[in-house]
Parts: structure tokens; sequence; C-alpha cells
């Protein structure tokens, strides 16, 4: 039992609740957000080295125990990825005050935005599948309305389809679990667990797997991902930046914690079957990445890549293959928040998202161009940044379990990869200056602090991989002995 | 009785697919929420239909029924209700911003 687990949780949804009651008052909620965001990335911290010192960190709330009520659970997987969710929130919030409008800001963004966080933080915690289901809502819902938010009519557009397919891959979701209900009598995940490797896992539990794996490949944009680019393009740079590196990473969270913890048995079908996934994913979105010439689309297709290549590591399953895709989560997080903002930084400043039209940037805006270059060296994986780390550990897992094709096609993509965004730096920052300091739409003031902090980020990510290495280690160690998971669920309980 | 409960839970999800086929906003909505629906029942029915008393003790004689799928289902329609009244006012918006209902109108290529 440890009472801190809930703060990451609660703490945002206070705070927008408060948000709701203060419509006027921008300026507390700004201060207030920031506040909020900070204390949960500290709290995040204490409960990562409690983790760490004492081992998996469970809060069995009102007091019943497991898996009769409800429970948060932080093994070291979670807790790493609620810190990194609050460090680049927080990121994302200080880039919003300048560039968000106020007419957003006075519709609730501020309340909405803490509501996305509360969601995404209680998915990344919590120990019950339903209770997974209804984090998955809040969030959702709270994105709806972002990507809604501003009213334009290709805002609307998109969240239309935004919404239903997402309601609709929410009710494939509740029919994964009614079937999960049946078959195992509980909806604890640590208790399914212990219940189906009791029983084994037979053809029809295999089959809900694969259901579950569609349901979260939808949301996380594993294949599924045609909804993706176009809903992702359509809110402003802050919004998309902290959906890109939040919203599809929840549903990959959910992939890794079903395939590591419950439907561990059969890797030669379920695993292989997201190898496959994740392999036309690479390919697909690849392909999206290098034929586009808009930056929004060229950076969605480089989310859609971020997946193939983090699920690539899950379906080796393979020590390494894990370690490189918790590697590749953790800094695709914070370099994809990065390279959302900056492209958002250039869409402002020209006033266009058409390559085409834009020239020379680096000229006015050194810095700008040179933190671009390294966030995209850092995506394609360039030692010694964070990104290198991840794709090596990635390769060598998937050739080490024998899909050799899999580590060529991760590699090859790479180099679309490299294409699609040397396109982005060489049309925006190369070339003659065509757009003089005067003519710019907007400015760069107040909107470089959250860049040079994530730039900094995957930049220490890269270069101090030893200092984190440890916990990088207990999280794969978690996610290949699901019995350490089940252990502190229980705390030596009788399991019934 | 689950199987009588099988056969409507298909009948509804099959109109729902059909609606949700169809390229009208409304239809879709009416589509998804049928789904909805079809899935809250067969929630209902995955914890089984019928067998024993409501969940107190004075009750234990014959046994319980099971009282958690109800609490999910409870939930799962809250849920639903929320969403789907956030879906039709959207509908509403985006009908009136582009004029058209028509999903097949709203592939946004041609124009921006």
């Amino acid at each position: 039992m440890n009472n801190l687990l809930i703060f990451p949780v609660i703490l945002p949804l206070i705070a927008g609740l408060i948000f709701i009651l203060l419509p006027k008052q921008i300026r507390l909620q700004r201060l207030l957000a920031i506040i909020t965001l900070a204390i949960v990335t500290g709290i995040s911290i204490l409960i990562m080295n409690q983790v760490s010192a004492n081992g998996t960190q469970t809060l069995q709330l009102g007091g019943w125990q497991a898996p009769f009520g409800i429970g948060l659970v932080a093994d070291m997987f979670a807790i790493l990825l609620v810190l990194t969710t609050s460090v680049v929130a927080f990121c994302c919030i200080l880039f919003s005050f300048q560039t968000i409008g106020r007419n957003r800001e006075n519709h609730y963004f501020h309340s909405l935005f803490l509501f996305l966080i509360t969601g995404v933080n209680g998915s990344f915690l919590t120990g019950d599948l339903f209770n997974l289901y209804v984090f998955f809502e809040v969030l959702l819902l709270a994105s709806y309305v972002l990507v809604s938010l501003g009213g334009q009519k290709k805002q609307l557009r998109e969240t239309m389809k935004y919404v239903i397919i997402n309601i609709l891959s929410s009710a494939f979701f509740l029919i994964g679990i009614a079937y999960m209900y049946r078959v195992t009598g509980t909806l604890n995940l640590a208790h399914i667990s212990v219940r189906i490797a009791e029983s084994g896992q037979d053809g029809f539990i295999t089959t809900v797997a694969i259901l579950f794996l569609l349901v979260f490949g939808i949301k996380a944009g594993l294949f599924l991902f045609y909804w993706l680019p176009g809903s992702y393009s359509a809110p402003p740079a802050a919004i998309s930046a902290v959906f890109a590196a939040l919203l599809t990473k929840v549903g990959i969270y959910a992939i890794i914690r079903m395939f590591t913890l419950i439907f561990y048995h059969e890797p030669e079908v379920t695993h292989l079957f997201i190898g496959i996934l994740a392999a036309l994913t690479l390919i697909l979105g690849g392909i999206g990445a290098v034929g586009y010439w808009d930056i929004n689309k060229i950076l969605t297709y480089n989310v859609i890549i971020g997946t193939g290549f983090i699920l690539a590591g899950i379906a080796a399953f393979t020590e390494s293959g894990t370690l490189g895709s918790i590697y590749y989560l953790i800094n695709d997080m914070i370099v994809k928040s990065l390279i959302f903002l900056i492209g958002g930084v250039i869409i402002y400043l020209t006033g266009t998202s058409n390559l085409k039209e834009m020239s020379g940037l680096i000229r006015n805006h050194p810095y700008l161009g040179w933190m671009f270059f390294i966030a995209a060296l850092s995506l394609i994986g360039i030692p010694p940044l964070g990104g290198f780390i991840g794709k090596i550990f990635i390769t060598r897992g998937a050739f080490e379990a024998g899909y050799f094709w899999l580590g060529a096609i991760g590699l090859i993509v790479s180099l679309m990869i490299l294409y699609s965004i040397f396109k982005i730096f060489m049309n925006a920052f190369w070339g003659e200056t065509i757009i003089s300091e005067d003519e710019e739409k907007g400015t760069t003031k107040g909107v470089m602090i959250p860049i040079v902090f994530l730039t900094v980020l995957t930049i220490g990510l890269g270069l101090g991989a030893e200092l984190i290495n440890g916990y990088v280690e207990l999280a794969v160690d978690g996610l290949l002995n699901p019995q350490m998971y089940i252990d502190a669920v229980f705390g030596g309980n009788e399991i019934p | 009785m689950e199987s009588l409960m099988a056969i409507v839970i298909g009948i509804l999800f099959s109109i729902g697919t059909y609606l949700i086929l169809s390229n009208q906003m409304l239809r879709i909505i009416l589509g998804l929420s049928l789904i909805s629906h079809a899935i809250n029942i067969m929630i209902i029915v995955m914890g089984g239909l019928k067998t024993g008393g409501p969940p107190l003790l004075s009750n234990s004689d014959r046994g319980f029924t099971d009282a958690v799928p109800q609490a999910l289902i409870l939930t799962a329609i809250v849920i639903n209700f929320a969403v789907t009244a956030f879906l039709l006012v959207l509908s509403y918006r985006t009908y009136k911003k582009h004029g058209t209902d028509d999903m097949n109108n709203l592939r946004g290529n041609e124009h921006e």
C-alpha cells in the first residue's frame, strides 16, 4: 500500500475541476497548471525511487484487497512512462501559453489538458481491465474536445472521423472485456494472468488476445492508423504534440502490458502477429512520410513509424528487444513532442505547412534550426542521442529472435525517416531566406524554453543512458517476469 | 434464455453495422448507439442470466447473482451517454459549418 500512487491521477483531475470554476482567471490557471504538473513530476520521481528500492508499489483503493477492489499498480515500466508523461505535458503546456490563443484558453483548454493527463496517467497506473477502459474514455473524451476546440472546418471534419472510429474501438474493447470476464471470471489484470496461467491459453483466449490487439492497435496506430494523419494534423501544435507524444503511447502501453502480463503463453501466434503488423506499419508509415510535402503530414507519419518500431521490439520478446522498446518508447515521447513543437513553430513563423513555400529559416532562427537537426538525428537513431540505444537494442532483439525480416525492415525504414525529416530540414531551414524577420507571422519569443528543455532531455537520454539503465533494466525484468507483478498485487494474500 | 439473448445481440449488431455503413451522420451515430446497447446486453449475458438471488447475505441460500457485470454496464452506459451527447453536438456543428451531413463530402482533399 502506497498512497502516493493516487496523486499522478488525482492532482490533474482536481486542478482541472478547479479551472472550470475559475473560467476568467487565465493567469491563475496557467500558474496552477504548471505547479500541478511540476508536483506530479516530483511525485513520479519519488515513486520511481521507491519502486527501484522496494519493488513494485501498489495501492488497493478503499482498502479492498485484490482482486475484489480496483487497484493501482506502479511497476517500473508504468512509473517511467508516468514520469515521461508529466515532463512532456509540462513542456507542452509551457509552449501552449504563447501559441494556443486566448480564445481556446477561455474555452477550458487548461481543464481539458489536465483531464487528458489524468486519463493518460490513470491508464498507465491502473491494475484493472475495466478501469483501463474507463481511463481510456477519460483521455479520449478530453482528446475529442481538444481536437475540435476552435471549431474550424478542418477540425470538425477530422474530429467526426476520430470520434466515430474511437467509439467503435471502445465498443470492441468492451466486447473483449466481456469475453475475458466470461472466461476468467475476474477483471484484475494480475488475477486474469494467474487464471490463464492455470487453465492454459487455448484457442479461444488467443482469439480474445487478437481482439484486444486490434482494439489497442487502433488506439496506438498499429497498422489500423488510417484515422491518425488527419486528426493529428488538425489541432494546433501544442495539442498535436501532446497527442503525438502521449495518446498513441497509451495504446502501445496497453499492448505491451497485455502481451507480457497476460497473453504471453503463445508467442509464436500472438507475438508473430504483432511482428507482422509492426512490419506493415513501418513500411506504410515510411511510404507516407516520404510521400508528403506537408510538415504536419510528414510528422504524423513519423508517429506511426515510431509505433512500428516499439512493437517490433515487443514482437521479438527477448531481453534486448524489450529493453530497446522501453528506451525507444521513452525517447519517442520526448522527441516526438519536441519535433512537433518545432514543426509548430515553423508553421507559426511562415504561416503555411507546405514545404515548397518556405526556405532559409536558419538565417534568422539558427537555434531553432540546429535543435531541429538534433531532434531529427535523435529520431533517426544517430549516436550518441536518445534514439540510438532504443533502435540498436530493438534491431538486436529482432535478430536474436530470428525475425531477420523485421530487423531489416526497421533499418530500411530508418532511411525513410532520414529522408523525410531531412526533407523538412533542407526545405525549411536551408536555401535562400525568402521571408525576413518583419514578414514573419509570429515570433519565437517564449516558445524556446520548452524546446530547449526537450532537446537537452533527448541528448541527456543518449549520453546519460548509463544513469537510467538501472531503472530500465528493472522495467524489463518486470515485463519478462509476470510473477513479480502478480506477487506485488496480491502481496502474499491467498489468490482465490 | 442465453441463446435467445445471443440472437438478440446478433440482430442489434447487424442493424448497427448496417447503419454505420451508410453515409449519413445521424445514421452512423444511431448505429454506434445500437452497437453499444448490444454490448451492454452482451456483458449482462456473460455474467449469466437468472442464476441465484440478489447479492445480499440474508438471501444466501440460493447462491448469488453476479453483480459485477451490472456494475460494469452501469459505467458503460454513463460513458456511452456522455460520448453520444458529445457526438450529436459535434455532428450538428459539423453540419452547420460544412452544410452537409454526407460523410462522402467530408473527405477534405479538395478545399483548403
